[in-house]
């Protein structure tokens, strides 16, 4: 039953249509969510007793980080998809999550570091969580400059895949040692606003904003994933269909 | 109201923050649409160039 | 080669002929040597050269130029052999490529790793390092140099064959060998403040043995998708 839907899934003129169908769901579930989020963080949330007002950039720091290693995740799972089954639509969807995560990242760099200066009093100090985002968003401009560098698509699909595989491998040790090489030098952190510390009132509109960055992910991958799988489909008929249409 | 905006003090970090979340989520938004659109284009004009099939 | 041979001899025989026709040109082979030396030695010179403060840094500055010695040196990794379609033999030889990978990663390393190995606890003691220091010094470089190569193997097999792939190989290879810099300088670190240093070491060698099993399949992955 599973296989069968993965099957479906993974045909392209399938995809094409679900994807274009999902798009406008997605786009719209994303708004509303945020709007509940920003609302509930900007405006209905207390002052937090030990940062004040300033905290109130989690609410995009925290689901632009966490978005930004969840499009990692999902290109390499797609990448490995396709690699093993050798599926176009894998492929496209690995190519369509990399400049999504990359802006993420960069969100999640520049809030951060917007973040640290009234808590440290300088915009960049070596936080744990700082550094490895910025090795995140290494990881992606070499997936997207080995993408470039290649020429034939197909060579591209795979030899990128395979780096995306090997990057999500690395991620947990690299995670591990910039966590264990800031602990030696006793460096600055972010404070982590846990969640039994927060009350709801804080951590309602964090979760709704984190939704929110997922659905808005989903419909924008959708949205490349479609265009991707154009580019990689040559003479099959079911374009004729769809590219027909104006 | 006044007080909300200067976010204690804290309003050059916490507006910009938002303002720069905002333009790159809008950007991705372009972007993803226009590789989108381009894609078809390519699409139908290399459509357009084959010998029609059977 | 002929497919009749064991995986044991495949790799013997490999190492042998690797090691004949890097032989006919040392000048080559010793170029990462030589840049691992101007590099360290560049620190004195740009900063403060009295060696109390040169001993800080001591550990960042090795690996720093170790690290990007190993980046230069992956260029001759698969350079003659990816252009005179030896590579490609290799891999339609009906043997083991990951093996054979690692075989030829081996012969990498003795030729542009254990240099950097043998050469950095001289330049450590010309950076302040006291002499007791120099075998911790000895052990990390030696693991992590090990580790170095097999990561970069992976690099740059993807790279295989592209036009400036140096710097790509850069930008793949540096973010993977955080981990092996964070804990080698480390350890070097506490190995120079006469510290024990088992612990960032032990992480060290695991590192090197995780490398030495999935690297080269990851790269025989690679090689077989660039030579498509």
């Amino acid at each position: 039953m599973a296989w069968t839907w993965f099957h479906r899934f993974g045909s392209p003129p399938h995809f094409y249509r679900i994807a274009g169908k999902l798009v406008p769901w997605f786009a719209v579930l994303a708004a509303l969510a945020c709007l509940g989020g920003l609302i509930g963080g900007l405006v209905l949330a207390p002052a937090d007793h030990l940062q004040g007002e300033g905290y109130r950039i989690i609410y995009v720091h925290v689901p632009a980080a966490i978005l930004s290693m969840m499009a990692y995740a999902v290109m390499a799972l797609a990448a490995g998809t396709g690699l093993i089954w050798r599926m176009n639509v894998a492929y496209a969807v690995a190519a369509s999550c990399a400049p999504i995560g990359t802006s993420f990242t960069l969100i999640a760099l520049i809030t951060g570091s917007l973040w640290g200066r009234p808590m440290w009093g300088t915009y960049w100090a070596w936080d744990p969580r700082l550094t490895s985002e910025l090795l995140l968003l290494f990881l992606y401009l070499g997936y997207m400059g080995l993408r470039a560098a290649i020429e034939d698509t197909a060579r591209a699909d795979r030899a990128s895949a395979l780096l995306a595989l090997v990057g999500v491998v690395n991620l947990p040790i690299i995670h591990y040692s910039v966590d264990w090489w800031n602990s030696l030098h006793q460096g600055h952190t972010l404070l982590k606003l846990g969640r039994p510390s927060m009350p709801p009132s804080m951590y309602v509109p964090l979760i709704a904003m984190i939704i929110g960055f997922m659905l808005y992910f989903g419909a924008v991958l959708l949205v490349r994933a479609r265009g991707e799988l154009l580019r990689r489909e040559r003479t099959a008929r079911w374009l004729l269909d769809v590219v027909g249409e104006a | 109201m006044l007080e909300w905006l200067s976010m204690g003090g804290n309003a050059r970090f916490v507006w910009p923050s938002y303002a720069i979340t905002l333009l790159v989520l809008w950007l991705n938004i372009r972007w993803a649409r226009q590789a989108a659109r381009t894609s078809r284009a390519e699409a139908k004009r290399r459509l357009a160039m084959q010998p029609s099939d059977s | 080669m002929s497919a009749l041979l064991s995986p044991g001899g495949a790799a013997a025989q490999l190492i042998r002929r690797d090691l004949r026709l890097a032989l006919r040109r040392p000048g080559e082979w010793l170029q990462p040597l030589g840049f691992f030396v101007i590099v360290t030695v560049l620190f004195p010179l740009a900063l403060d050269p009295e060696l109390s403060r040169l001993r800080d840094m001591a550990p960042g500055v090795i690996w720093v130029a170790a690290l990007l010695s190993s980046l230069l040196a992956l260029e001759l990794l698969f350079r003659e052999d990816g252009q005179d379609g030896s590579l490609e033999q290799l891999a339609l030889s009906g043997l083991s490529l990951a093996w054979l990978l690692l075989a030829k990663t081996c012969v990498h390393w003795l030729l542009t790793g254990l240099p950097l190995v043998i050469v950095a606890p001289l330049l450590a003691t010309a950076l302040g390092a006291p002499v007791a220091a120099l075998p911790g010094v000895l052990a990390a470089l030696f693991l992590g140099s090990i580790a170095l190569s097999l990561i970069g193997a992976i690099g740059a097999a993807l790279t295989l064959g592209l036009r400036r792939g140096g710097t790509l190989l850069a930008l793949i290879v540096l973010p993977l060998a955080v981990p092996v810099l964070v804990f080698g300088a480390q350890a070097t670190a506490l190995a120079i403040a006469l510290e024990p240093l088992a612990g960032p070491l032990y992480l060290l060698g695991a590192l090197a043995v995780l490398a030495a099993t999935l690297a080269p399949l990851a790269a025989a992955g690679a090689v077989r998708i660039s030579l498509e």
